[in-house]
């Protein structure tokens, strides 16, 4: 059993969980993620590990309620118990001093590259770093961000709170500006990490997604989170779960995600499907 | 049976008759009521039929059944008990050298082991061992009585094992038993292995391998779930934690594919992946338990061994209406057990033999539709010495599917050997050992099972096992 040190909201459907779990916190690195599975009836699902405190022994997840294991995730407290944790498991992130870095979370996918800049800050880089999310109230680490970042644009579908459009519009405007970048990160929903890469694509920079499959086992034994990249197939789980997003075949990533939406709605139809790779 | 009373010939009549007894039956469930549960299809012998079954034995003086069997059970001898009525002694006589008997008397490729080397089974049917392991086992399970043994005094020596399926749970047993402080790693959440997420419900319930896992917990097992061996911790953390000798046991728990356009589909499962969602996740149970399976009408099972017949049948329960096995050869060369074969028929399951996908069609949502074939025959025999398919030219067609199960085969999983230093694994990625004894290429790790054979059955694994303990206690009291 795994104690809940902490469950707050960060937004309307994001939340902040710090868990007990001392051998994970001692190992993971930038990039990793966990499985976890609430009760004997739950399913697996994978988080990334937002932050750790190997002294303190705990590990911090970040995830938006879409379905019926993250909203009753939400609803435990500090004290309750997750039933099993496993990891840190996947590929760290190749952490090196690449030069100019620019940093791009889409939603709860800030939760998955804040960690990565502050490895990628801490290695030397200077990072430029783009959150963006539908509305303000959807915005999650912006002072997080803000801390490790040299330069950090707030991006609203709405605009209601900094830049008025796409996280990838502002990655437009940077190139345009010439700003020299010698490596993005790209992380979000699937549709935006596929507009990121396009735009990269053509001024060539190297773009490194870290993708969301469904999985099951997150060892490499069932095949899951099977995507293609540059034409082979990859595990997510072991290969990954960061790949050079120009490689990546996001059409197969975002029909595979769509697999069991409908025996999910199924299972909570008091909400939206949030398995459509919005 | 009816006595001739005519002198001379009373004696040989009686005789005749005695070698006639048939092997005995299990009742099982009907085809047609267990295409519909995930209860188990036979239900084992009464204690009458047991001992009917047992007295057909003739108590070898030399018997070939034992030299069949991978951990080299004591067949004739336990046989005997279950004819005298002494069921538990039968158990007890099977745990002497078979830790699993509930599974073995279930899993076991009987015809191929000790049941072929038997001599009744030489002019007629063989004595039925395995469902008399499985009697006895059984038997003492459900009486409550199980026996612990007494706690044997510890020798002070660490011994981790990474893997809580069958030749890891040997392995510990056998260790626990010699004094070693003994601690299974399990990356997945319940222990097992395959035993857990592979093998169904209806042909071996869960109840039986917790049992299992229980009783070696009361032994003094340690197990820890949740933990991956070369993430969590490495190999050389352990030895730094203290842990004298290390035993690999993770299986080749890497699914293949066949690498053919269209395998990425949505529809499109590992065998792996299918059997884990049902089997540990309990998707059968879906929505009851949260983990999600497809529910496919039309669903080919691709390949001929144990792993196909398990992902067919649990197809069937799970409503499909076309449960189809696509072999390239034919049904002389399936890998897999023939009563599981025999019971995929009466359920109803098509075998479209000698038959090979080479592409998947999908539709716009990118979910698999349609299964493009060719027809094949068979040619000269290839390495395995089965005779090898070859294609029939402009015979491909198109099968209909929604849900396809890719069930031809494992390999290794990486995770171990890529974080282990000076571990040596052979091209296709198993780990290498000396010999018998599992001993690998690194001092003090030992390993055994499918990550050293590739994929084989639960009773190699555990003979596997066996022998790396005999190894592990060997160098331990050198040292």
């Amino acid at each position: 059993m795994n104690k809940i040190i902490e469950n707050t909201k960060l937004s309307e459907s994001v939340v902040k969980m710090v868990l007990d779990a001392p051998a994970i916190a001692q190992k993971r690195q930038a990039g990793q993620f966990i499985i976890l599975k609430i009760n004997e009836k739950g399913e697996r699902i994978p988080l990334t590990i937002v932050d750790s405190d190997a002294q303190a022994g705990t590990i911090t997840i970040i995830y938006q309620v879409v379905g019926k294991t993250t909203a009753a995730l939400a609803q435990l407290k500090a004290g309750d118990a997750l039933q099993d944790l496993q990891g840190p498991l996947g590929n760290p992130t190749e952490i090196e001093n690449y030069g100019k870095v620019v940093c791009i979370g889409g939603g709860v996918g800030v939760g998955v590259v804040y960690p990565l800049a502050v490895a990628l800050k801490k290695a030397g880089n200077e990072v430029i770093s783009i959150i963006g999310a539908r509305t303000k109230d959807l915005i999650i680490l912006e002072k997080e961000m803000e801390k490790v970042s040299d330069k950090l644009i707030v991006a609203t579908d709405d605009g209601s709170y900094g830049f008025h459009g796409f996280v990838s519009a502002v990655l437009q405007q940077l190139i345009d500006k010439g700003e020299k970048i010698d490596r993005v990160y790209a992380i979000g929903p699937v549709p935006m990490m596929k507009v990121l890469c396009d735009v990269t694509k053509a001024p060539r920079i190297k773009t490194i997604v870290s993708l969301n499959s469904i999985m099951v086992d997150a060892t490499g034994m069932c095949g899951a989170c099977r995507v293609s990249v540059a034409g082979k197939t990859k595990f997510t789980c072991v290969d990954g779960p960061e790949f050079d997003g120009h490689d990546v075949d996001f059409k197969l990533l975002s029909n595979r995600l769509k697999m069991y939406c409908d025996p999910e709605r199924e299972a909570y139809e008091n909400h939206k499907c949030g398995c459509d790779g919005n | 049976m009816k006595i001739i009373s005519v002198g001379v010939m009373e004696t040989k009549e009686i005789k005749e008759k005695k070698e006639k007894v048939p092997r005995q039956k299990m009742p099982e469930q009907e085809p047609k009521k267990r295409i519909r549960n995930f209860e188990e299809v036979p239900f084992g012998y009464s204690e009458e039929t047991a001992i009917t079954e047992a007295k057909r034995c003739i108590q070898c003086k030399k018997p070939g059944c034992i030299a069949g069997c991978p951990v080299d059970v004591k067949i004739p001898e336990f046989i005997k008990e279950i004819a005298e009525g002494r069921f538990t002694e039968a158990a007890l006589k099977l745990k002497e050298t078979n830790g699993l008997p509930a599974v073995c008397g279930r899993v076991c490729p009987q015809e191929d082991q000790c049941e072929k080397f038997c001599i009744i089974g030489k002019k007629g049917e063989p004595v039925a061992i395995g469902r008399l392991e499985r009697f006895a086992a059984d038997f003492e399970r459900n009486s409550g009585n199980v026996k612990i043994p007494p706690a044997v005094r510890s020798n002070g020596k660490k011994i981790a094992i990474a893997g809580a399926g069958p030749s890891g749970l040997t392995i510990a047993g056998d260790l626990v038993g010699l004094g070693y402080d003994v601690t299974i790693f399990e990356a997945l959440h319940k222990a097992g292995g395959v035993l857990v997420y592979g093998i169904p419900e209806f042909r071996l319930p869960k109840a039986i391998v917790e049992a299992e896992v229980e009783y070696l917990r009361k032994l003094g097992v340690k197990i820890e779930t949740n933990f991956v061996i070369g993430r969590t911790k490495t190999i050389d953390e352990l030895f730094a934690e203290g842990f004298n000798a290390v035993f690999i046991g993770v299986g080749a728990g890497a699914p293949v594919f066949m690498d053919i356009p269209g395998e990425n589909l949505s529809g499109i499962y590992s065998a792996n992946e299918y059997l884990t969602r049902s089997n540990l996740m309990k998707a059968y149970l879906f929505p009851e338990y949260d983990t999600p399976i497809v529910r496919g009408k039309r669903v080919a099972v691709v390949g001929g061994g144990n792993v196909a017949m398990d992902s067919v049948r649990t197809a069937l329960r799970l409503g499909a209406e076309r449960a189809m096995i696509i072999y390239r050869r034919t049904d002389v060369e399936m890998p897999a057990r023939k009563e599981e074969v025999h019971h995929a028929q009466e359920e109803g399951v098509e075998f479209l033999m000698l038959t090979a996908p080479v592409e998947y069609i999908g539709n716009d949502a990118g979910w698999v539709t349609g299964m493009k074939c060719l027809k094949m025959e068979l040619g000269e025999p290839d390495a395995s010495g089965r005779r090898s398919p070859v294609a029939i030219k402009d015979s491909e067609y198109v099968i209909d599917v929604d849900t396809v199960v890719v069930a031809v085969g494992t390999m290794a999983n990486p995770i171990i050997p890529a974080t282990t230093p000076g571990l040596e694994t052979n091209k296709k990625g198993y780990i290498v050992t000396k010999d018998e004894s599992g001993l690998t290429s690194r001092e003090g790790i030992y390993a055994g099972g499918d990550i050293v054979t590739g994929s084989a059955t639960v009773i190699l694994a555990m003979g596997a096992g066996r022998k790396a303990a005999k190894a592990i206690d060997e160098y331990l009291s050198k040292k």
